[in-house]
């Protein structure tokens, strides 16, 4: 358990009810082939989960399979293997949907990732909409991948790129994020989860907030698809986007969602096989969504991949996974902001999955050298926030974060590992 | 792998926490900025120099314990070098921090700057080590632009 069977359903749904009265961390880790590495003579300790998460067995045998089974061309060949791929491919958009919660398959989109879809949409919603003087709006807590696509767009339109401020305790200031809503704002781009604070944002009320003055909002998920439930529907984002290697799922491959509309008035992404209708030299005619974004031959075998890793979310539940991971994020707060000397950076209420801190006169990359000696793998660096390191007036932190296979032992090793951080340099 | 005290030996630690040299010159006759994108890492180094020799060498900047202590142990063994001195030291301390000289090989000869050949055991800090030489080398090129380690 939870071995998720191949067709999804049957056996998903019998495990979920199972566990739902008691997570049982060790049948999920025994699905990890990964979490039974020895590093460095240590077991390994994996708490570097926001930058990828390990994949369950159940991953890796459906890409397995997929290439010893039904590996061909999608969506050109008459043959059977062709059909069976596509069948495969089609299929995985409708676990992404029903995931998401999204109306219709589609409205999914597959891209390499998270990146990539934003710069999708800053490159066709973008450039469509955003002119000279109009302004794009993100936030002080943004990753560069939801920085860089907007500033590149501005640059080229001579329009303005808006940074909501946050606060000391790493949370969007509400208030000055509305007073920032004008005519001039032609879209908003805002993480759900943040990466190197944990910051959980009100996506919804934002999205209402935005909604009334008719400005649609691009909801960056990476960081939040693998911690909490998304229902991009309750939500009534415009965009949401997720890696699929942040999801237990393979690398290569992650999702944009779109509502329709949007999605049908946008002008293509790239050029190629597969996104069109008809072509003649004079003319094109594109290929309805989602084909119309899909050019070339896609990561058939990622999306399988991540389909399968869908489907082992699904079997454990996102209530209950977001509900253990809470648990592990609040032992691990009080024992590591327990130790004298450690700040913790990003204290937001609302937070998901992310310890980031600083141990007074240590830099993080020597805390992070250390642990790595007993095993322990966390993250240290700006970890691709740099304006966030500059808004608390560091240059880097060390992260650990967290995923669905951790435990309050190995929060109990990280803690000593810090503990022996502070001897060394005693 | 190494031992964790080979590489934050106690020279080490003790340079990492009361850097030498650790200061701005006003009016240097070159300088140039360092930095490590991938864990932000930025030093500037300043330099005095009387014709080919360096007469007097310092340091500014933030990094881990590693890049500091390389730091400051760089400006007390440059004094009073030449540039081909210390170029030539660059390229011997380099080839011990990347495991390709030993240490105490003759060849390496590298006086107190020996305690960095631990370095060599943990390939993820070779950068931390040499940062502030790589600025060294930008400063006595008279680079404007800044360098990186990436």
């Amino acid at each position: 358990m939870p071995t998720v069977a191949r067709s999804p359903l049957d056996s998903g749904r019998a495990v979920a009810s199972e566990i739902a009265s008691g997570y049982d961390v060790e049948r999920v880790r025994a699905d990890f082939p990964i979490l039974r590495e020895k590093v460095r003579g240590h077991q390994l300790v994996y708490l570097d989960n926001a930058a990828t998460s390990q994949k369950p067995k159940a991953v890796m045998d459906a890409i397995v399979h997929y290439y010893e089974h039904d590996n061909a061309n999608i969506h050109r060949g008459v043959h059977y293997l062709s059909e069976r791929a596509t069948e495969e491919f089609e299929e995985a958009r409708k676990s992404v949907q029903s995931f998401l919660h999204a109306v219709r398959p589609s409205e999914i989109i597959f891209v390499r990732g998270a990146t990539e879809a934003i710069n999708l949409v800053a490159q066709t919603y973008g450039r469509t909409h955003v002119g000279a003087g109009d302004e794009v709006l993100i936030t002080a807590m943004e990753h560069h991948s939801n920085i860089v696509p907007w500033q590149m767009l501005c640059g080229e339109k001579r329009a303005q790129l808006r940074v909501a401020p946050i606060n000391d305790r790493g949370e969007l200031i509400l208030e000055e994020f509305e007073k920032l809503l004008s005519p001039k704002t032609k879209i908003i781009s805002i993480g759900h989860v943040s990466n190197a604070l944990g910051t959980v944002n009100p996506i919804a009320a934002i999205v209402r907030m935005a909604h009334a003055k008719n400005i649609p909002v691009l909801v960056d998920g990476a960081q939040a698809s693998p911690r909490v439930p998304v229902n991009v529907q309750e939500l009534d984002c415009d965009f949401y986007v997720f890696s699929g290697h942040k999801n237990y799922g393979p690398t290569g491959i992650g999702i944009l969602y779109g509502k329709a509309a949007l999605l049908d008035a946008m002008p293509p992404y790239q050029g190629g096989g597969d996104m069109i209708s008809s072509v003649t030299f004079e003319k094109t005619i594109y290929n309805k969504v989602p084909h119309k974004f899909e050019a070339g031959t896609p990561d058939m075998s990622g999306a399988v991949g991540l389909r399968a890793a869908l489907e082992y979310l699904n079997a454990l539940g996102m209530e209950n996974i977001a509900a253990y991971e809470h648990e592990l994020l609040v032992y691990a707060t009080e024992a590591v902001s327990a130790i004298p000397g450690v700040r913790l950076i990003g204290t937001a209420k609302e937070k998901a999955g992310v310890l980031s801190f600083v141990i007074e006169g240590i830099h993080p990359h020597d805390i992070g050298t250390i642990l790595d000696q007993d095993g322990i793998a966390i993250r240290t660096g700006h970890h691709c926030a740099q304006p966030v390191m500059a808004r608390f007036g560091i240059d880097a932190t060390a992260r650990a974060s967290f995923g669905l296979y951790n435990t309050k032992e190995e929060i109990d090793a990280l803690v000593r590992g810090i503990q022996k951080v502070q001897e060394v340099f005693a | 792998m190494g031992d964790l005290r080979d590489l934050y030996q106690e020279v080490i630690l003790e340079h990492s926490k009361a850097p030498r040299n650790y200061r701005e010159l006003k009016d240097p006759d070159r300088k140039a900025e360092g930095f490590n994108p991938l864990c932000g890492d930025h030093f500037t180094v300043y330099l005095q120099m009387q014709g080919d020799v360096i007469q007097d060498v310092v340091f500014q900047g933030s990094g881990c314990a590693i890049s500091k202590a390389s730091a400051s142990m760089m400006t007390q063994a440059l004094k009073g070098k030449t540039r081909h001195d210390a170029e030539e030291l660059f390229h011997r301390f380099h080839d011990v921090v990347t495991g390709h000289a030993p240490a105490n090989g003759t060849q390496a000869d590298l006086g107190k700057l020996a305690v960095f050949s631990g370095v060599s055991e943990f390939p993820t800090r070779v950068k931390c080590a040499t940062l502030a030489w790589h600025t060294l080398q930008a400063a006595l090129e008279g680079k404007q632009d800044a360098v990186s380690t990436e």
